[in-house]
């Protein structure tokens, strides 16, 4: 065989290897650099081990933001899962209602997170807002800003109003690739509209309905931009996720060893999590 | 168990019909016996599917009634007509177990269990999957898997009909076989009315008492396989049934006398044929003779297929198929008869019986 090697090939994979190594390899071996050292100014670095870690790991303020994390992601999902599952069976199936109801479903996916944030803060302002002064007016003490309650509230709607959208999507999605027949059989089954969810819809949906809870855990597990711009993480820390509370420690405080620590953690963690769907989601596609 | 009465069906899927053309399903008018097992044959897009949804009761016809014993359905859903059909593509519900899809339609209709328990094992013996009840039904084969939908119609002993949209599309050719002498064996032990749509002769004919044939949106005759194959009633049943089809050639008629390109054939009829009408010959291959005598041929091809030999040959100029016993002598300068008996007349495309 008279086979041609080139290897000058290798060096169209230049660039990339660049752009990768500057966005991503270098900023975060920097990252892993802050955490293993400790300063005391003057660009003087000094090594500090595992310090920084047992620091974030024994600390409460972690531990209660992981915990406002999960709890955030819980309810969402509580809510946004089973909505966006009715709401795509209610959808039309064919005709004018299609288009427009995809194009509706879209608008808030397309609208960028920081104005969402922008939007629900100035909604539910108490003094200007269409959403808090309405309240007001008919007695209910809504304030986001100085009721926990209230804030969280705010955060829970403002999210189901943003992303139920993409679970409705992915759920129509599945819902339309169930061909003709299978309703007609469950007709002729006599099924119930309950059985022909149960054993038709649900089952035909569970690929896509993974897809979804997968996608917004693992967004809503990284929430930031909306609640900075709404809350600022308070009233007090009772909004301070573990985003938050990593950018306060980072540029507000300037720690930048624990903050690193953290971020390693904060990345760890998701890793992990990401690991544990993308086998969850494999192993399902064997059975399938 | 019913008798089904068509009354004056038509079907159009757009809305306001204009004209003919715009109806899928052009007039029908039939009943159908208790019992029965009918074949709906015809090629793809003649309406059959159409008829069947509309006496399953998934489509209201555009216009006419159905009746199943007298009682008018017509407005009835799927579920009070009490019939079942079994689909094109096998239709399971994949997260149950064999033995729980077969339970189904009963379940849904609060039989009580150990009526169901009876029920099921007896499908399940007789569509041969007892070793398979406890597993899901995911994992099967397609073949296997459309009898589970067979089984799902025939779990239910009180249907009125049995419908069937091509079922063994998708099955294996000897599995077609095994599936189809059991459904003829479940037809003689039960005697429910059985409908069968397909668009494969073998199938109709092997399966139905009676077949329906259907072509651009109506029954063109209805028969037994015998009466469909010697006196075909429209040119179409004649292409559509038997392998090769009937020759069809253009003919003039004049009292008893035809004549096909030079040749002339004399009846033993007068065929009423309306002036101007289209007029044709029709002849079964099988019914052709090859010898030495009679109107001249010129052979183009001989296929062997067995048991027989299919000359191609031309006659009066047109194209002729002619079917020759294996051992048959092809001469050197050959020459046909047809058979007397065996001669069609069609005026446009439909035909002319001895009877006027």
């Amino acid at each position: 065989m008279n086979k041609t090697w080139n290897n000058k090939a290798w060096f169209m994979v230049l660039p990339v290897l660049l752009l990768v190594a500057f966005s991503a390899v270098i900023p975060l071996m920097t990252v892993v650099n802050y955490s293993v050292q400790d300063t005391f100014g003057n660009n003087q670095f000094f090594w500090n081990g595992v310090g920084w870690f047992s620091d974030v790991l024994e600390s409460d303020r972690f531990w209660q933001a992981l915990g406002r994390n999960l709890l955030f992601s819980g309810i969402i999902l509580t809510i946004e899962i089973p909505l966006g599952i009715l709401i795509a069976l209610n959808m039309p199936k064919k005709g004018l209602g299609v288009p427009v109801c995809l194009v509706l479903m879209a608008l808030p996916l397309l609208i960028p997170w920081n104005v969402v944030g922008t939007i629900w803060q100035v909604f539910g302002r108490v003094d200007i807002g269409l959403l808090g002064r309405t309240l007001h007016s008919l007695g209910i003490n809504y304030n986001y800003v100085n009721n926990v309650f209230d804030a969280w509230l705010t955060l829970i709607i403002m999210d189901v109003w943003h992303w139920t959208s993409l679970v409705v999507l992915l759920c129509y999605a599945g819902l339309v690739s169930i061909p003709e027949a299978y309703y007609q059989a469950a007709k002729i089954d006599g099924a119930s509209r309950w059985a022909v969810f149960r054993y038709i819809q649900l089952p035909k949906m569970k690929r896509v309905l993974l897809i979804a809870f997968l996608l917004r855990f693992m967004d809503s597990f990284m929430i930031y931009t909306e609640p900075f711009v709404v809350t600022g993480g308070g009233p007090g820390n009772s909004t301070t996720f573990l985003s938050i509370d990593l950018v306060k420690m980072a540029i507000g405080q300037f720690d930048l060893g624990p903050a690193a620590a953290m971020s390693i953690i904060y990345f760890l963690i998701i890793l992990l999590l990401s690991w544990i769907f993308y086998t969850v989601m494999t192993s399902s596609d064997e059975q399938a | 168990m019913a008798r089904i009465n068509l009354d004056h069906i038509r079907h159009a899927y757009g809305e306001k019909p204009k004209s003919e053309a715009d109806y899928a399903l052009k007039e029908v008018h039939h009943e159908w016996n208790d019992g029965g097992a009918y074949a709906l044959l015809g090629p793809s897009g003649c309406g059959k599917t159409t008829l069947l949804n509309i006496i399953s009761g998934l489509l209201q016809p555009s216009e006419g009634r159905i009746l199943f014993d007298g009682k008018d359905v017509t407005y009835l859903s799927t579920q009070q007509r009490n019939i079942a059909q079994v689909f094109q593509f096998p239709v399971i519900y994949d997260t149950m177990t064999v033995y729980d899809n077969l339970a189904f339609p009963l379940r849904n209709r609060g039989v009580a269990e150990p009526e169901v328990d009876r029920r099921v094992r007896e499908i399940l013996e007789m569509i041969d999957l007892a070793g398979w009840a406890k597993k899901t039904a995911r994992g099967l084969t397609a073949d296997q898997k459309q009898k589970i939908s067979l089984g799902r119609g025939l779990v239910r002993n009180d249907v009125n009909a049995i419908l069937f949209d091509e079922p063994l599309t998708v099955i294996d050719p000897h599995m077609k076989w095994v599936l189809r002498s059991q459904l003829k064996k479940l037809h003689r032990q039960f005697g429910f009315t059985m409908v069968y749509v397909t668009h494969d002769q073998t199938e109709a004919l092997t399966f139905a008492d009676k077949v329906v044939v259907m072509y651009d949106g109506q029954i063109v005759q209805i028969g037994t396989p015998a009466e469909l194959f010697e006196k075909p009633s429209h040119t179409f049943v004649g292409y559509f049934i038997g392998s090769p089809g009937m020759n069809v050639l253009p003919a003039f008629i004049d009292g008893n006398s035809i004549r096909v390109g030079e040749e002339t054939l004399t009846l033993d009829y007068r065929p009423q044929v309306a002036a101007g009408a289209k007029t044709e010959l029709g002849i079964r291959p099988e019914f052709i003779a090859l010898s030495r005598e009679g109107m001249p041929v010129s052979i183009s091809k001989v296929e062997d297929i067995g048991r027989q030999k299919i000359v191609r040959a031309e006659f009066a100029g047109k194209p002729i198929a002619i079917v020759v016993p294996e051992d048959g002598e092809i001469p050197a300068e050959p020459r046909v008869t047809f058979d007397p008996a065996a001669i069609n007349i069609y005026a446009d495309s439909w035909r002319v019986g001895r009877e006027g």
